[in-house]
């Protein structure tokens, strides 16, 4: 399905617009899962739009990630972005897409995938796992290969990120279906559906920002006529703009399946990293006292900001991560891998 | 990516720059343009590649010229070479990533040339583009003045229509390659006063080697190089053949030309050596500060390279790209500007122009371009109001 027209990001927009709206956004801050908006989405066949053939919507990548900005714009507190990616993975493996709520366990969690009898099992603890208490299906990695999990799975350990999104721990003894595994690592594919969306929840603190200032009045007027205001808002829009172009870097490399998608998606989380310190910086300052209250929907984005950018994977590991593959190659190498990536 | 967001404001668009195609002509000539100065540089030290915005070599110039890598994109009727716009940003952004000495070519092929072709008359379109083309007309720009700088409406040179022409009086300075080049375009007042802003001015092309009553005096910089001048012009007699465009409306012509001038990937790679010259000393380094710190400028690299493809794409378009390109030169010239602080972080040693070390040399000179970045085509201040006019503030 192509959505160069646009229909399906602008029917996401509105469906999300009606079900998470402010006093969504609340609820589940406060803990409640939005089973209604999460249903609604998956009528609509978010969970498997970028899934190709029969299983799916096959979606155009670059227009899956596009809904992925959107959702990350909103800051919408469900895990739909990881379910959608890990379900283009599973079926990119060749095994069967899930139902429902999805969970991406990267290699680095420790998870074990062994053999038993003609089958195989996985076993571990992993932390911080994303909606891991909503999880009806598991995607684990390791040593190459990639495994299915629908049960066998429970909590440990409650926990937030410092968007109160949940963050939990998972005791992990199952059954698994695998395959093996040669395409990017779930760290990586996390690691770019959190870079996508902060370039889209730093759209938001633009859009917030100015905003803000045409219309807060101080010492007669408009906050915008000071060039000392407007010259923040000019850092702010140039970090955001930034951050786009290195999310997109990294989004056209993996739909390109490129051989140097992971430098591009280490270079976006890096850079990413980087913008989230300063934007967020900046919105707060021009938002006063007000934008620092629960009240204010400024910190529904910046909290988010603050965790995505060191989920899956901090930005200080990525940006350590591009520079020793960068210093690995000679010194001749380097423009041509900048120009290749 | 889907831009059919129907909700979100228009600053969407110009935040979220457009993805560059993939183009195989462009990749095809990227390799070309390699095995070319591969050849015809070799000799070049690190630190005369680092000074490749300044590097002043006509030989070179006429040989990208004979290799249809100058004006690229005109009409081939004017000695142009009618390719993609993608196709002249690879040799700009190859040229420059070598450290390739562009000085005697890349103010005509940027800014003069596109002037010319989008204002010039006919005359001036058939006299002068071809030799741009063939690397061998070298341009300076005549726009600052001792009291206009950023406030360039502030002109005062002024051009009196006498018989056949005008007289021209009035100083301008910072004019890069004067003292070299064959032709000025030259922005001044034709009619009314300072007080009349933007009306009444006009872009007049001046022969630089033919130009009585005019006087070039060099400045140096702060490294003690020449490349900068103040040129005087005293009831210099200039023809009306010199007019470009329309007369009173230089402030528009000049504010395209300006487009022309920021919009190009030399507002971030001019310092590349230097960055070059620290990834060979850090290579294979286990040190996590030199890992973190290449990898940080390297994400700084990729991200600017986007941004300005994007603004390439958008050029090529034919679309307004000055919020896109002020935010390119803005973020460009930081990162050029850290770059120079963070190397003498890794290196435990003291910068030195002279230094038989390639690193302390290219660094030593690096430090002193540095504070030119953010003035130059434009001080970071005034790009910073140009996007915030671009956000609706202002
Ligand atoms: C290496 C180099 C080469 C150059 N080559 C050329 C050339 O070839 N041709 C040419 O015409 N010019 C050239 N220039 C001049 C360049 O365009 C000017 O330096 C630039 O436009 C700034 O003007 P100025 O130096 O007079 O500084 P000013 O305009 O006096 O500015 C000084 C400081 O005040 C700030 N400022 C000024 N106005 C405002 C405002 N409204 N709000 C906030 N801050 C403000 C500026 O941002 C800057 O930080 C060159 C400059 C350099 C450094």
């Amino acid at each position: 399905m192509d959505d160069t027209d646009g229909l399906l990001a602008r029917t996401t927009e509105r469906l999300l617009a009606e079900q998470v709206d402010d006093a969504a956004m609340r609820a589940a801050a406060s803990g409640l899962w939005l089973e209604q908006a999460w249903s609604a989405a998956a009528e609509l066949g978010l969970p498997l739009a970028m899934v190709e053939g029969e299983q799916g919507f096959g979606v155009a990548l670059s227009d899956g990630f596009a809904l992925i900005r959107l959702l990350g714009s909103r800051a919408i507190p469900l895990p739909l972005a990881e379910t959608m990616i890990a379900n283009l993975l599973l079926a990119r493996a060749g095994l069967p897409v899930a139902e429902g709520v999805v969970a991406l366990i990267p290699a680095a969690a420790g998870v074990r995938l062994d053999r038993q009898g003609e089958g195989w099992r996985a076993r571990g603890v992993a932390d911080r796992i994303a909606w891991g208490r909503n999880a009806a299906a598991l995607v684990v990695e390791g040593d190459g290969r990639i495994a299915l999990l629908t049960s066998g799975f429970e909590v440990s350990a409650a926990g937030t990120n410092l968007a109160q999104m949940p963050r939990d721990q998972l005791t992990i003894d199952g059954a698994a279906q695998v395959a093996s595994w040669p395409g990017l690592t779930l760290l990586e594919a996390g690691a770019l559906v959190r870079a996508v969306a902060a370039a889209g929840a730093m759209e938001t603190l633009v859009q917030l920002c100015t905003t803000h200032v045409v219309e807060r009045t101080q010492f007669g007027r408009a906050l915008s006529g000071f060039q000392v205001v407007q010259h923040a808002l000019a850092r702010l829009a140039s970090e955001a703009a930034a951050a786009a172009a290195a999310a997109d870097l990294a989004v056209d490399a993996f739909v390109a399946s490129a051989a140097d998608a992971g430098l591009a998606i280490a270079a976006a989380r890096s850079r990413v990293g980087e913008a989230v310190g300063v934007a967020t910086g900046i919105a707060h300052q021009l938002h006063g006292a007000m934008g620092f209250t629960e009240e204010h929907r400024l910190h529904w984005f910046t909290t988010a900001l603050w965790s995505w950018r060191d989920e899956f994977g901090s930005a200080g590991w990525w940006t350590r991560h591009l520079g020793a593959a960068m210093l690995a190659r000679p010194k001749a190498a380097y423009w041509p891998t900048v120009t290749a990536v | 990516m889907a831009n059919g967001h129907g909700g979100l404001m228009a600053m969407y668009d110009k935040l979220h720059f457009p993805s560059p195609p993939a183009n195989d002509a462009a990749e095809a000539l990227r390799t070309q343009v390699r095995d070319f100065l591969a050849v015809t540089i070799s000799g070049r030290t690190p630190l005369q590649r680092a000074e490749s915005w300044n590097g002043f070599d006509r030989d070179f110039s006429r040989a990208l010229g004979a290799r249809g890598w100058l004006g690229m994109t005109w009409p081939r009727r004017y000695g142009g070479h009618e390719r993609s716009t993608h196709e002249r940003y690879v040799v700009v952004e190859e040229t420059l990533a070598a450290g390739a000495p562009v000085s005697a070519h890349w103010i005509a092929d940027r800014q003069s040339g596109p002037t010319l072709l989008k204002f010039g008359t006919e005359a001036q379109r058939e006299a002068i583009l071809p030799r741009i083309a063939r690397g061998d007309c070298v341009f300076c720009i005549g726009m600052s003045e001792p009291d206009a700088g950023s406030d360039l409406a502030a002109v005062r040179t002024r051009a009196e229509p006498v018989d056949g022409g005008w007289r021209v009086t009035g100083t301008k300075l910072w004019t890069t390659n004067a003292h070299e080049a064959d032709y000025m375009i030259l922005f001044c007042r034709t009619s009314g006063s300072a007080a009349d802003r933007h009306k009444g001015t006009s872009q007049l092309l001046v022969d630089m080697k033919a130009t009585e009553g005019m006087t070039v005096r060099p400045i140096l910089d702060l490294a003690g190089q020449h490349h900068f001048n103040e040129v005087h012009f005293e009831a210099a007699f200039i023809p009306s053949a010199a007019l470009i465009g329309v007369e009173g409306e230089g402030w528009s012509q000049v504010m395209s030309e300006l487009a022309f001038e920021r919009s190009g990937p030399e507002r971030f790679l001019s310092s590349m050596q230097l960055l070059l010259e620290l990834v060979g000393a850090l290579q294979g380094s286990d040190s996590e500060l030199a890992q973190a710190a290449i990898g940080r400028l390297t994400a700084h690299l990729l991200a600017l390279r986007r941004l300005s493809r994007g603004v390439a794409t958008m050029l090529a378009a034919g679309q307004d790209a000055s919020t896109q390109a002020a935010i390119v030169k803005d973020l460009g010239a930081s990162f050029e500007q850290e770059l120079p602080e963070i190397a003498r972080s890794l290196v435990d040693a003291e910068p030195d122009r002279r230094s038989t070390q390639d690193l302390l040399a290219v660094l030593g000179y690096t430090l002193m371009s540095a504070p030119s970045f953010s003035l130059r085509g434009g001080t970071r201040e005034i790009l910073r109001g140009i996007i915030a006019r671009g956000l609706g503030l202002r």
